[in-house]
């Protein structure tokens, strides 16, 4: 089970590889830990000694500058020592398993893998056989989880929405292929927003997605009316090889979000993205750089909230001592 | 049990040994939690005019790997640039003296500053690391298993604990 | 001069027989009484039953034993030793192997591989197409010469829809049984799981329903066009079986089976991510299985089969869908069956005829049933025994089995082929 996965023995998060077996406390528990990395990034020494001799390593097994980026920013924050490897180029090319390819690793003496991988459900694989020392943290697998994403979105509500239980949010895009809505879901879900919705094509709705606790609009009219946060996720143009959208210019007239549509939202909702934008495609330039949108500041509260979750990965295991000073 | 200490005679003893010390422009550090109410009082008193700053060592205590992450911390705020500034550190109980290591370490991430002074309400024996304040309100003698704690914020306190076995 | 097998509770539902009767075995490996010793009967060997059941040796109808091609999975003998000691005593293997069965040459390889052993008896599935390529028929009166039982494609799909229909047509000229997977390639369109519930929250790619549903639509309207008479391999869901059942009521010439592992597991069994639980067709929801399960009891399902498909440790050790599908089935293919037993699902005689005579008239192959003048291919259990699953006592090279850890009651002591008492437990 997944929860015992995550957790030690002692009930200490060990891994993050999925926002699902997350209590409610221990997600707050991350928000509140990133609270107080915020101001670690507007001192002028941006560094403090929490994580020093250790090693991180990012492993890659799908490219993506922007969250390899952010999470050797947040390691580095931490005065960890980062280690960047982009697998696709070597060994598991050559036909090396991947189980193989961190056995190598660990003898190089890795305290945490942040891994991101094209398959669901890799991160899961490797926390099942790395040795009781070494953390994961899944930085997107597949379709199925891109938890720390997940956690910096539920941040920046937060920060810019307050309490959770008053709150409509809507989450627009390729739901079906989408790790980030995924998280996005489960984190909102356990935090008891007050309800949730996803907006997409028929064809870009996962089956039985009401299972997962949200309410399904196919049309941007009726799932945007009154939300407070809108959530909008990235379209790879590979799908319209798929047969899953006819043009880019009809999704965008449908599922677009012009300043027309976020009209439809409550007057002070805010927008979302977890980047890199496709202007033009998903979201209009005059939205994504309107007084409503929190794209910016998601990327700094990204580095944040990574670096409470490796923070709270590598802490120890014992009691918290009576105050020894 | 609370100590027969009277705070404000030890208050008042931290005022008369800092006044001295004001002729050359400090700025007042003081350590959460139970030194920033300390600081407090100290900044009131000695009617400081630079805002007061407070430090949460949280990030830079030397036993992190083994107790790990402390969820409520809270941030430490240095309004004033300490670059070249004279320093009074606060802090309520001095013992090991580990906590004053990382204070100025975290201090040092900040800018260097031109001295620190250590002012320590209770001063207590046990010290692990070559650290010594300079301002006392009051020495006292404990047990090894005995610990005391500073009660706050509206009225102060001091109460000595047994440790647990 | 023989072999007796003393104080069973013999079940032979084909000739209907369940009761405490003895069994009879001459030299030559027949069987020549049952209930009473034949005249002039002198026991060389008695087999004490007391207490069990005495039944004919299992006929598994799809097992692959990875030989030739994939012998770093299994091979022929370490497969035909584990099906031994599940009681199975005719097996089939399907086409796939590399090279594909689609010579007599390669028909009579495997044949005389197993031969070699003297345990199970293993009756190839011969390839419906050259290469399993979809586009140029086999030699299948050779091919059935040589000792195939049926013909199929396999899990490659036909697309092209004529070429499915002259297949039917050519082995229909030959009385010959088609074995389908029905499938649309277009709609499984790469998926690992049920696209459902588990498939949408794992983040896992689905295969609809509809996948099977249409390919059984094509299918069945093929075989009413041509006549053929086909088999369909491992439903899945509950509407194909609805489908199949209609078929049969209109008097078209088709049976089906289902995997032992779907009538007990669905996805929710995935949990996360076990790999062990990835197997083509993949499991689906409680409906379809609750589906499968009745469709035994009614008939429209006639065979329990293991599909028998052991991997490497390595397989399984992979991300979800890059692992290999398919569990270690050999071993559990009794023992789940008695779970529909102790389920109250099926009748023990209504189980045995689901393993044995029922699988064995689907092959057309005289094995299954144990009347006087039968080859004495005979399972002997104890249905009380408990015992569990563990990697010590899989004989089968693969140990992927989701199975592995849980209790089981009921076990193989003795297995005998041809009269030869080729196990013991």
């Amino acid at each position: 089970m997944t929860q015992n996965l995550q957790f030690d023995d002692a009930g200490r998060l060990r891994h993050l590889l999925t926002i699902e077996g997350l209590s409610r406390k221990s997600i707050l528990e991350i928000l509140d830990t990133a609270e107080s990395f915020i101001s670690v990034g507007q001192r002028e020494i941006k560094k403090i000694p929490l994580l020093r001799g250790k090693t991180v390593v990012n492993l890659f097994f799908e490219s993506s500058t922007r969250t390899r980026t952010t999470f050797e920013i947040a390691a580095k924050r931490l005065s960890a020592d980062v280690i960047n490897l982009n697998v696709g180029a070597s060994s598991t090319s050559k036909g090396e398993t991947l189980l193989d390819t961190i056995r190598n690793l660990e003898a190089m003496h890795t305290d945490l893998f942040v891994v991101r991988h094209a398959e669901s459900g890799a991160a899961h694989m490797i926390a099942r056989h790395v040795p009781a020392h070494v953390h994961i943290i899944n930085a997107g697998d597949g379709r199925h989880a891109h938890p720390t994403q997940g956690l910096l979105d539920v941040f920046t509500i937060r920060r810019h929405k307050g309490a959770f239980g008053k709150l409509k949010v809507a989450i627009v895009g390729d739901i079906l292929h989408s790790r980030v809505a995924r998280s996005q879901i489960q984190a909102l879900k356990a935090l008891g927003v007050a309800e949730l919705r996803v907006v997409a094509p028929k064809t870009l709705l996962p089956m039985a997605v009401e299972k997962l606790g949200v309410h399904p609009y196919t049309r941007m009219e009726e799932g945007l009316d009154g939300v407070d946060v809108v959530m909008m996720l990235r379209l790879q143009r590979e799908r319209m090889q798929g047969a899953l959208i006819p043009s880019e210019q009809e999704y965008f007239n449908l599922y677009g979000l012009t300043p027309a549509k976020l009209a439809l939202a409550a007057k002070d909702a805010i927008v979302m993205h977890p980047g890199p934008m496709n202007r033009g495609l998903e979201i209009d330039s005059a939205v994504a750089d309107g007084p409503q949108s929190v794209i910016l500041p998601q990327v700094t509260y990204g580095i944040a909230v990574r670096m409470a979750v490796m923070a709270l990965i590598m802490g120890g295991s014992g009691e918290p001592a009576g105050g020894r000073r | 049990m609370t100590v027969a200490l009277d705070i404000d005679t030890a208050m008042t003893r931290m005022v008369e040994e800092l006044r001295p010390r004001l002729k050359n422009d400090p700025l007042m550090v003081g350590i959460h939690t139970g030194g920033v109410w300390v600081a407090e009082r100290l900044h009131r008193l000695l009617e400081f005019k630079e805002p007061l700053g407070t430090l949460d060592i949280s990030f830079y205590r030397d036993d992190f790997t083994r107790i790990g992450m402390n969820p409520q911390v809270r941030t430490s705020h240095l309004p004033v640039n300490v670059e070249n500034r004279h320093l009074i550190l606060v802090d309520d109980v001095l013992h090991t003296g580990r906590t004053i290591r990382a204070a100025l370490n975290e201090i040092f991430d900040y800018g260097r500053p031109a001295s620190v002074t250590l002012a320590c309400l209770i001063e207590r024996g046990g010290r692990e690391l070559p650290i010594e304040p300079q301002v006392v309100g009051e020495h006292v003698k404990l047990g090894k298993n005995q610990h005391v704690k500073l009660l706050g914020p509206d009225k102060l306190e001091l109460r000595i604990q047994e440790a647990n076995g | 001069m023989g072999l007796v097998i003393k104080s069973g509770r013999l079940i032979d539902p084909a000739n209907g027989v369940d009761g405490q009767k003895d069994l009879y075995i001459d030299d030559n490996g027949f069987v020549i009484g049952v209930g009473k010793a034949p005249p002039g009967f002198k026991a060389k060997k008695t087999i004490d039953a007391r207490g069990k059941i005495v039944c004919p040796g299992l006929v598994d109808l799809r097992a692959r034993l990875r030989e030739p091609g994939l012998e770093h999975k299994a091979t022929i003998e370490s497969e035909v030793h584990a099906a031994v000691t599940a009681g199975i005593t005719t097996l089939c293997c399907p086409p796939d192997t590399h090279p594909v069965i689609d010579t007599p040459a390669m028909a009579q390889m495997i044949q005389s591989r197993a031969w070699r052993f003297e345990l199970t008896f293993i009756h190839p599935l011969g390839a419906l197409t050259q290469g399993l390529e979809g586009k140029r028929l086999t030699d299948m009166e050779a091919l059935d010469e040589a000792g195939c039982v049926g013909f199929t494609n396999a899990l490659a799909p036909i697309t092209d829809t004529l070429v499915m229909r002259r297949a039917m047509e050519y082995a229909a000229t030959l009385d010959l049984t088609v074995f389908l997977h029905a499938e649309d390639p277009w709609l499984r369109d790469g998926g690992c799981v049920h696209e459902g519930e588990i498939g949408t929250r794992l983040g896992l790619a689905g295969i609809p329903e509809a996948a099977e549903t249409v390919g059984v639509a094509r299918d069945l309207a093929l075989i009413e066009q041509t006549g053929c008479r086909a088999h369909f391999c491992n439903l899945s869901s509950g509407r194909a079986v609805a489908m199949i059942a209609e078929a049969i009521r209109h008097g078209l010439p088709v049976s089906a089976d289902v995997t032992a592992h779907h009538l007990h597991l669905t996805e929710h069994d995935i949990g996360d991510f076990n790999t062990q639980c990835h197997v083509q067709p993949p499991l689906r929801g409680m409906r379809d299985r609750k589906a499968l399960r009745k469709a035994l009891k009614s008939g429209v399902i006639s065979a329990i089969c293991s599909d028998h498909q052991p991997h490497e440790p390595d397989a399984k050790l992979a991300p979800f869908a890059q692992s290999g599908p398919g569990i270690s089935a050999l071993e559990t293919l009794l023992p789940l069956t008695l779970r529909l037993v102790d389920d109250k699902l099926l009748t023990l005689p209504e189980a045995i005829a689901l393993l044995t005579h029922k699988p064995a008239e689907i092959i057309g192959v005289d094995t299954g049933q144990l009347g006087v003048g039968a080859t004495a291919d005979v399972c002997v259990f104890d249905p009380e025994t408990r015992w569990t699953l563990t990697e010590n006592t899989l004989v089968s090279r693969g140990h992927n089995t989701p199975f592995l850890g849980q209790e089981f009651r009921g076990r193989v002591t003795h297995t005998l082929i041809g009269g030869k008492l080729v196990f013991e437990l």
